[in-house]
């Protein structure tokens, strides 16, 4: 067996090689082409389009979809929900399980035990958490006694002026939004950044401290630098992650109150449901895909500039 | 290890690919029947309904669930334009889109098979519960005239009240006017209890809600000249209407929350005493029951405003099966359906889920609630059997907009211009189009 | 080791400490609620409001199971689960070892169009990938494995590009040195992603599996849009099928419903309890080089 691996690595030709090399990548190739390159075109062929989502008749009318989204307040409206959900998560989400992740790296007690809770919502599924997190943030009251969790604690705690209907309140809504969506994902960065930090290698810190830095250096010249490639990891999968995040809107909120609470994706889905315009929606579809590609060429350039430093 | 899943799953790949090339075509099973819908709560009992057909005449009907309702209608409009539609289907959107459906030949006239043998067929149903499903001579969707669907239960939607709560205040019956409403509603406030609870995150609950006071405010005629665009939303008739949406939130009537509310919510807020009114369908009566036993309420329809024009609730087929033009199993599908919409099978769904039956020789013992509910079909439209619909772009922004205006962010005033606004966008939109 | 975090030690570990648990209460909190839940009935699901439910009934999940045939679901789940899991991490590793050490023209062509497939939000295309899934022949195949294979494939091209990407980024750590020292060895290109990279990446591995697990096991839109049963034959409806039913019920059964979600929670926390111990092996040390020694 190896005799033959011997022979054949040393005898190939140069095409052959590429070959070879090739058809690491061509069973994800094929089905990247059978189930990407058909949708994306019909998609994108449907964009230009108007049309309803059943009739026969699919008359084209060019880009005139887009020049309409453009002028779509609520659809931007909905972009920047996005991206607010996206910003909180990529901040709070991302230090709380940094934080969480350099605790359990330590030899503490429970380690493992932690590492299980932490995974819980994540693994829960979107049903359950809408559920609770609905029952905590109600805004309901009974002879002044609140059937919110939330409402129930502050009022208790003498933060009467803090009490308010959560869900429903224009100017909390889409923050709490944002909060149940990064409690729900931290469990990711967490085991990401744990798997990260465990494997750095413990002689890097040695020589640190023997160089005689203290722990905040230690921290910034070697365990970030070590992370970098996790972090990005992790950054990546937020980004899309939170852009993408509609099923806890729609067991929340459904958009409301108002369209306070919209995002791209609820957008796409009233847009093809509710309101029947399903070229419309495809065009949507195409112009967020491309948000979401200009927005990670940004974060590879980012990447490229940090790791050259 | 790596090895023997490689050499598993590349059989399993060609395999596949032969298979491919082998089967392009539909290969259904000829002797059955294919049933899609999206009734959750009615799903054991036509699963149990199809084993008594089977027994009685063999033929196999298959009933297949698809849930949540919103993912349901994705699947109806992916499976027509794959040319993939079951045998038996239902269309659970607007009159707009169920009209496209059949315009596009997606579904088959019932016209005959109603007709036959003395209209037999046709007569055994509610006439309302009927209405829904016919398309008139010269309707203005351009649809071929004709029933085109077989109507299963009939749904009204009306207004409850907790009668304990209305009792502590020493009150016997339920408001008459609207007037009297707000001055028992202010009355409840001060105890501690939410007067109307309801699941306005849920557009279409609140659109009916405004829609009933829009009929009586300024009567149907009216309502249609605006959907057609004769009228301006900034007329002060629907500043009125929107007016009402303020004056609840404002007098503390209804919650803030209600606008983030789905209905299961208000249902269970209602069912545990915490509202003394909601505006809820006749299925509510089967959810009170089962939330809690013990509630007892009554049904009316929800107070009116105006004298000049009489008040409307919605009411009509609440659920109804159409039949896949292109199936090559028409005449068993429609004798399935006859079966299905016979007394007796009535009854026992009638029985089982707690749904007003279609039948109107089913009525069996029906919860008294639920007959109270049956009573408002006697003063009942529905927007399926307008002689316009609105574009549903508008009626997006103006539910929405009732939201805005009960959260308090805007002013009736500004939610009647920006509808309008959409209004004149999508009506100079269709006629370019034409 | 001693000095590895004098920043935290400093906060006092007791510090530390209440911290984790706070988080970790929020964590269970909603656990411990559904299960719960799942031990009342309906009426006092609303009503009771004391923590530990005065009566247990747990025959609410004897009723979830048998009225929800969650025999049936959870076996095509975890089918579905295992193949799919199965083909991406095969298809993906493959992929991200060439992007990440073979050199071939349309390299970095090819890894950008993966990337970008990632961006293209799912529900745009349920009317193209409908079509395209019956012209192929899978939707309305005589045969549920056929339907099944549809939906698998389906499932693994969601989960590809993803994946994809964290493999290529674990690959481009790996220290060159053991590919050399492979090569000289004599391994092929297969023999080394087969012998260096993927024991090398198990971390990652663990990580790609998790997470395609989860996505595969608390999938229900394209199922729900993609799957018919066959009349007459078993089912081929995954778990979240069953958890629907009891969710979107007009009245939703709540003990059924959190009966039925705590059963279909339960095999996901295994396979991350089973898999997660794999994310923190430290690689550097222990079964990498005698696994390379033996297989030599």
């Amino acid at each position: 067996m190896h005799q033959e691996n011997n022979k054949a690595g040393y005898n190939f030709l140069p095409s052959k090689d590429i070959l070879t090399s090739f058809s690491f990548i061509l069973p994800a190739l094929i089905i990247f082409a059978v189930f990407y390159i058909y949708p994306f075109f019909e998609t994108f062929n449907l964009a230009m389009r108007d049309w309803d989502g059943i009739s026969f008749e699919r008359p084209f009318i060019g880009f005139l979809n887009f020049k309409d989204l453009i002028h779509d307040k609520i659809w931007w409206q909905s972009v920047w929900h996005a991206f607010y959900i996206t910003l909180f998560a990529l901040t709070f989400q991302n230090a709380l399980a940094f934080c969480l992740a350099l605790a359990c790296d330590r030899e503490i007690r429970a380690k493992n035990f932690y590492r299980l809770v932490f995974f819980i919502p994540p693994v829960l599924s979107e049903v359950v958490v809408g559920f609770v997190w609905k029952w905590i943030l109600e805004g309901g009251a009974q002879n002044g006694q609140y059937f919110g969790l939330l409402n129930h604690w502050l009022a208790s705690i003498g933060l009467n002026s803090l009490v308010t209907d959560w869900l429903s309140n224009p100017k909390t809504a889409l923050t709490v939004i944002a909060v149940v969506h990064s409690w729900k994902g931290f469990g990711w960065g967490f085991v990401m950044f744990l798997a990260g930090l465990q494997v750095i290698d413990h002689e890097l810190y040695e020589a640190a401290r023997v160089d005689g830095a203290d722990a905040w250096k230690t921290f910034w010249n070697v365990t970030v630098p070590m992370m970098l490639p996790v972090i990005l990891v992790v950054l990546i999968l937020t980004i899309l992650g939170s852009m993408q995040a509609f099923v806890l809107v729609l067991s929340m909120t459904r958009g409301g109150p108002g369209f306070h609470t919209e995002v791209p994706v609820t957008r796409i889905l009233w847009s093809m449901v509710t309101t029947q315009q399903y070229g419309y929606a495809c065009a949507l579809g195409v112009t967020f895909g491309l948000i979401l590609i200009a927005l990670s060429a940004a974060l590879k350039k980012i990447e490229k500039r940090m790791t050259r430093i | 290890m790596i090895k023997n899943l490689f050499a598993g799953l590349l059989p399993a790949v060609f395999a596949a690919l032969i298979l491919i090339s082998g089967c392009s075509g539909s290969a259904k099973d000829q002797s059955a029947i294919t049933v899609w819908h999206w009734m959750v709560d009615r799903h054991e009992v036509f699963v149990e309904l199809a084993k008594q057909y089977y027994e009685e005449t063999g033929i196999l009907v298959d009933f297949q669930l698809f849930a949540p309702s919103d993912i349901y209608s994705q699947k109806i409009t992916a499976a027509a334009q794959a040319r993939i539609l079951p045998d038996i289907f239902g269309v659970l959107d607007v009159r707009s889109i169920f009209a496209k459906f059949i315009k596009n030949g997606f579904i088959l006239n019932l016209n005959d098979s109603f007709n036959e043998n003395n209209e037999e067929w046709k007569k055994s149903f509610f006439e309302k519960a009927l209405a829904v499903n016919v398309f008139e001579e010269s309707n203005h969707y351009g649809v071929e005239p004709g029933i085109y669907a077989v109507p299963l239960d009939v749904t009204t939607e009306m207004m409850v009240y907790n009668k304990a709560v209305l009792q502590d205040l020493g009150v016997q019956a339920p408001p008459a006017t609207f007037e009297e409403f707000l001055t028992l509603a202010e009355k409840i406030r001060a105890e501690g209890i939410t007067p109307l609870v309801s699941g306005w995150s849920e557009l279409w609950l609140i659109d009916c809600f405004a829609s009933n006071y829009a009929f009586n405010i300024m009567g149907q005629d009216k309502v249609m000249a605006t959907f057609r665009g004769e009228v301006p939303y900034t007329d002060p008739d629907w500043i009125k209407l929107f007016g009402i949406f303020q004056l609840l939130a404002q007098k503390n009537i209804i919650d803030q929350g209600i606008v983030t509310k789905s209905n299961k919510f208000a249902e269970q807020d209602f069912a545990l005493g915490r509202a003394a009114f909601a505006f809820n369908g006749s299925w509510g009566v089967n959810v009170y029951h089962d939330m809690n036993p013990n509630i007892t309420y009554g049904v009316m329809p929800p107070p009116a405003i105006s004298k000049e024009y009489p008040f409307l609730v919605w009411g009509g087929a609440g659920s109804s099966f159409v039949i896949n033009r292109g199936t090559p199993n028409k005449d068993k599908a429609i004798a399935f359906l006859k079966w299905l919409t016979q007394k007796e099978q009535q009854q026992f769904l009638a029985e089982k889920t707690k749904n007003l039956p279609a039948n109107r020789y089913a009525l069996a013992d029906l919860p008294s609630e639920l007959y109270e509910f049956s009573k408002g079909m006697e003063n009942s439209t529905h927007p399926t059997i307008w002689p316009a619909e609105e574009d549903l772009l508008v009626k997006e922004k103006f539910t929405k907009g009732l939201q805005s205006i009960i959260i308090g962010e805007k002013e009736p005033e500004e939610v009647a211009r920006e509808v309008q606004e959409i209004k004149e966008r999508q009506m100079q939109r269709a006629k370019n189009r034409r | 080791m001693v000095n590895k975090y004098i920043l935290l030690r400093n906060l006092k570990s007791t510090g530390i400490h209440a911290f984790l648990l706070l988080v970790a209460a929020t964590c269970l909190f909603p656990l411990f609620w559904m299960f719960r839940s799942s031990l009342m009935t309906q009426d006092t699901v609303f009503t009771d409001q004391s923590l530990i439910p005065s009566t247990l009934h747990l025959n609410n999940y004897l009723k979830a199971w048998t009225e929800g045939q969650f025999g049936m679901y959870l076996f095509n789940s975890i089918i579905y689960t295992i193949i799919v899991v199965g083909g991406i991490v095969l298809i993906a590793s493959w992929a991200a070892y060439a992007f990440s050490r073979l050199r071939f023209p349309g390299r970095r062509f090819f890894y950008v169009l993966f990337i970008m497939a990632m961006m293209i939000p799912l529900p745009g295309s349920f009317v193209p990938l409908t079509v395209l899934m019956t012209k192929i022949g899978f939707i309305n195949a005589p045969y549920p494995v056929v339907r099944q294979l549809g939906y698998i494939l389906c499932m693994i091209n969601v989960g590809l590009s993803l994946s994809i990407v964290l493999l290529k980024t674990f690959f481009d750590q790996m220290p060159p040195d053991f590919e050399d020292a492979a090569r000289i060895d004599g391994c092929n290109k297969m023999g080394i992603w087969r012998h260096v990279a993927l024991p090398l990446a198990k971390p990652a591995i663990a990580v790609v599996i998790i997470f395609n697990a989860l996505n595969v096991w608390n999938e229900y839109i394209l199922a729900m849009l993609l799957l018919n049963d066959i009349p007459g034959k078993h089912t081929i409806m995954p778990l979240q099928r069953g958890v629907m039913v009891f969710a979107n019920a007009h009245n939703v059964e709540y003990p059924l419903l959190m009966a039925g979600l705590t059963i279909a929670a339960v095999p996901i926390i295994i396979i991350y309890l089973f898999f997660q111990k794999y994310i923190s092996r430290d690689w550097r040390q222990g079964p990498l080089k005698d696994n390379l020694l033996l297989e030599e």
